[in-house]
């Protein structure tokens, strides 16, 4: 027996898996084939769209992935065999989407059916179970992220998924999809750049003065429990007088609907996290230490960043990280309002029904939200390492 | 020299410090001893003003230190906590380079006086430098907490028990060190313990403190044989005072002219020691040499009892 094989019987995460990609091969659709953008599909099965070699060539390949799953111990082997099954996966579906579009037809829509979301979710997780069995360090996982986002980025452009329907609804929205990501990106940054900016000295002003921290935090504990519909509605009618009586708020783009109440209640919601989370960084901060600072003779200033806020940060940059991530999808919710962002196709595809133009807004939030995690759970344990 | 004139420290109604009066000498270590609460880290931290005092002033050589910003004054005084406080994120060479990098040296002498401070301390360069605190054992930390203190080259340094954290052994090989250092640079030492072995160990002179007032501050010697108040006596123990007061003197200092029979000791031994030594052989004299091993003179045990009894 190869020592890359298991020892102890199969492993039962990926006979788990496994056993998700028979059912989604054998008893899903593998695409459904629309006649036009908003009826229901057809189901179709990925022999019945691919017959003959290429598609047993792929049923091939999800059954090698599916052995390697099971049997094999070793992360590097079932890290490659699960990038084998995607590529693979991805192969068959922009296959299939071109097989099934007769030429020049652009009102006949194939869309990824249930079968090739339960493979892809299986693959991914087979993917990121072996990364986390890997220990990768924070560099190695940022540039693993980049590379996954070069290779989908590439074979988007590349044009083979082009008979997709997603990559349809794309086509026809190019224009808009690009400003409204970053539209998207600006509110969800631009609003976790301001919190910090003034989340950090409450924070500070929090653990300096105890009798204000009860204040700030019970205030901030009350915005956190609005539902985010609810606190964009309430922010209208301030900002909408506020431009009716000021001409110059109206002049700089501040009305009751639109980017700024959107980017003021993001704001609201990012603050609470930021102020707790400084609190309890600088709470940890060991007494010692901050004697230490001033019997050597730093400042009051000196001993805030050079030795408190220093020690604080990776709790901080949690806090960050948790944000950044909370407001990437809540910037969705800001469309509804006139906020822009991805959030404008989710609505649209649901009052048109289209589920792919649903999709074309809600893959790219997942995605950002994804990234933002990875890269900042990155930057917390660089942060963190020195800090033990 | 530090002149401490009639310092005063109020908390609303409590007087932690009572209007105390002391002259630091320079070169040489002073401590102050005294029970939790006792006021002597008010006091200690009253000098390089982490405590500002409610009356009364201090002087460092002549000068009053309220002349000059707090953080300035601090810049030029070395201070070691209990516990060491070495900053968590920082290298060891960091931690020690923190006054220089305040008042501006050149990172080439910063590197050469961390050197210098690690190779005085025993701590391997090639190992110690880019270490970080939580990878050293607590001696290790804490003679890197001195060697931070110790990096601008302080006239002054003063320390709040700074060996109460670590393990017996480990402390007297701190107490020889910090003498070392006393004796190589002159430095102005004022050290806080509530330990009374410790504070024989070290001290030139002894403050002896009590709700916020000192009882007596005289020589170690002078604490045993008089003293001025029964506090300072149940502090230094009477039960064993005539042991410590031969611990107080050398072999050296006590050796009479000529030679005699007897085993052999070394100069640098105290009484208490030797007497040990004749003790345990059944001997009635010993010879007492010097570290190349050259005849200082010899002791007997009488002369070694008469030591032991106040003058």
């Amino acid at each position: 027996m190869s020592p890359a094989l298991r020892s102890h019987g199969p492993d039962r995460l990926g006979a788990l898996l496994s056993a998700a990609g028979v059912v989604a091969l054998v008893f899903l659709p593998f695409v459904d084939l629309k006649a036009n953008r908003i009826v229901p599909g057809d189901p179709r099965g990925l022999l019945q769209v691919l017959p003959g070699p290429q598609g047993l060539e792929v049923v091939g390949i999800l059954v090698a992935v599916a052995l390697v799953a099971i049997l094999v111990a070793s992360a590097r082997l079932r890290l490659a065999a699960a990038l084998v099954g995607l590529v693979a996966v991805a192969i068959a579906v922009a296959a299939a989407a071109s097989s099934l579009t007769p030429p020049g037809n652009k009102v006949v829509r194939v869309a990824a059916g249930m079968g090739f979301w339960v493979l892809l979710l299986a693959l991914t997780l087979m993917l990121t179970d072996a990364i986390t069995r890997l220990r990768p360090g924070p560099g190695l996982r940022v540039a693993l992220l980049a590379l996954f986002i070069g290779v989908v980025v590439a074979a988007l452009s590349h044009g083979a998924f082009d008979n997709l329907s997603i990559m349809r609804e794309y086509a026809v929205n190019a224009d808009r999809f690009g400003r409204e990501a970053r539209q998207h990106v600006e509110l969800a940054l631009g609003s976790v750049a301001g919190a910090v900016l003034v989340g950090l000295p409450l924070g500070v002003l929090c653990h300096r003065v105890p009798r204000l921290r009860s204040g700030i935090l019970g205030t901030l504990n009350l915005i956190e429990t609005i539902p985010s519909l609810a606190l964009f509605g309430i922010l209208m009618v301030p900002l909408g007088a506020l431009a009716a009586a000021v001409p110059l708020a109206a002049a700089i783009g501040i009305s009751g609907i639109g980017a700024a109440p959107a980017a003021l209640a993001l704001f609201l919601y990012a603050l609470l996290p930021i102020v707790a989370n400084t609190v309890t960084g600088l709470r940890r901060v060991s007494p010692a230490a901050v004697e230490a600072a001033r019997g050597m003779g730093m400042t009051r200033w000196q001993i805030l960043t050079r030795v408190e806020l220093a020690l604080a940060l990776p709790v901080i940059l949690t806090g960050i990280r948790i944000v950044l991530v909370q407001n990437i999808g809540l910037v969705t919710i800001a469309a509804l309002i006139g906020g822009g962002g991805l959030g404008i196709f989710v609505f649209q595809g649901i009052g048109q029904t289209a589920i792919d133009l649903v999709l074309l807004g809600a893959i790219p939030t997942v995605a950002l939200a994804f990234s933002a995690a990875v890269v900042l759970d990155a930057v917390v344990e660089v942060v963190s390492r020195t800090r033990a | 020299m530090i002149v401490v004139e009639s310092l005063t420290k109020q908390y609303g109604e409590v007087t932690v410090v009572d209007q105390v009066s002391l002259t630091i000498p320079r070169n040489c270590i002073t401590v102050m001893v005294g029970t939790s609460g006792s006021g002597k880290s008010t006091l200690l931290r009253m000098i390089n003003r982490l405590v500002e005092p409610t009356s009364g002033r201090v002087l460092i050589d002549g000068r009053d230190t309220t002349l000059e910003p707090a953080h300035l004054l601090r810049r030029r005084i070395g201070y070691v906590i209990q516990g060491h406080g070495l900053f968590p994120h920082r290298t060891v060479a960091e931690n020690i380079a923190t006054v220089p990098r305040l008042l501006g040296w050149d990172k080439a002498r910063m590197r050469t006086r961390v050197r210098e401070l690690l190779e005085l301390f025993q701590l391997d360069p090639a190992r110690f430098t880019d270490a970080l605190p939580h990878q050293l054992s607590g001696g290790q930390q804490q003679r890197v907490g001195i060697a931070r203190a110790l990096a601008a080259e302080p006239a002054v340094l003063l320390m709040d028990e700074p060996f109460g954290a670590i393990d017996p052994i480990t402390r007297g090989k701190a107490h020889e060190e910090l003498l070392g250092i006393q004796r190589r640079f002159g430095t102005t030492i004022v050290l806080v313990t509530h330990d009374m072995d410790e504070a024989f160990r070290l001290a030139g002179q002894v403050a002896v403190m009590s709700q916020g007032r000192i009882l007596q501050y005289d020589k170690p010697a002078a604490l045993l044989t008089h003293p001025a108040d029964p506090f300072v006596s149940r502090m230094t123990g009477l039960a064993d005072r005539a042991i410590r007061l031969l611990s107080l003197t050398t072999a050296g200092e006590a050796a009479l002219p000529g030679t005699a029979q007897g085993p052999t000791v070394a100069a640098t031994a105290s009484l208490r020691d030797a007497l040990s030594v004749l003790l345990w052989g059944g001997a009635e004299s010993a010879v007492v040499v010097d570290a190349e091993g050259k005849l200082r003179g010899h002791l007997t045990v009488a002369a070694i009892l008469a030591r032991g009894r106040p003058t």
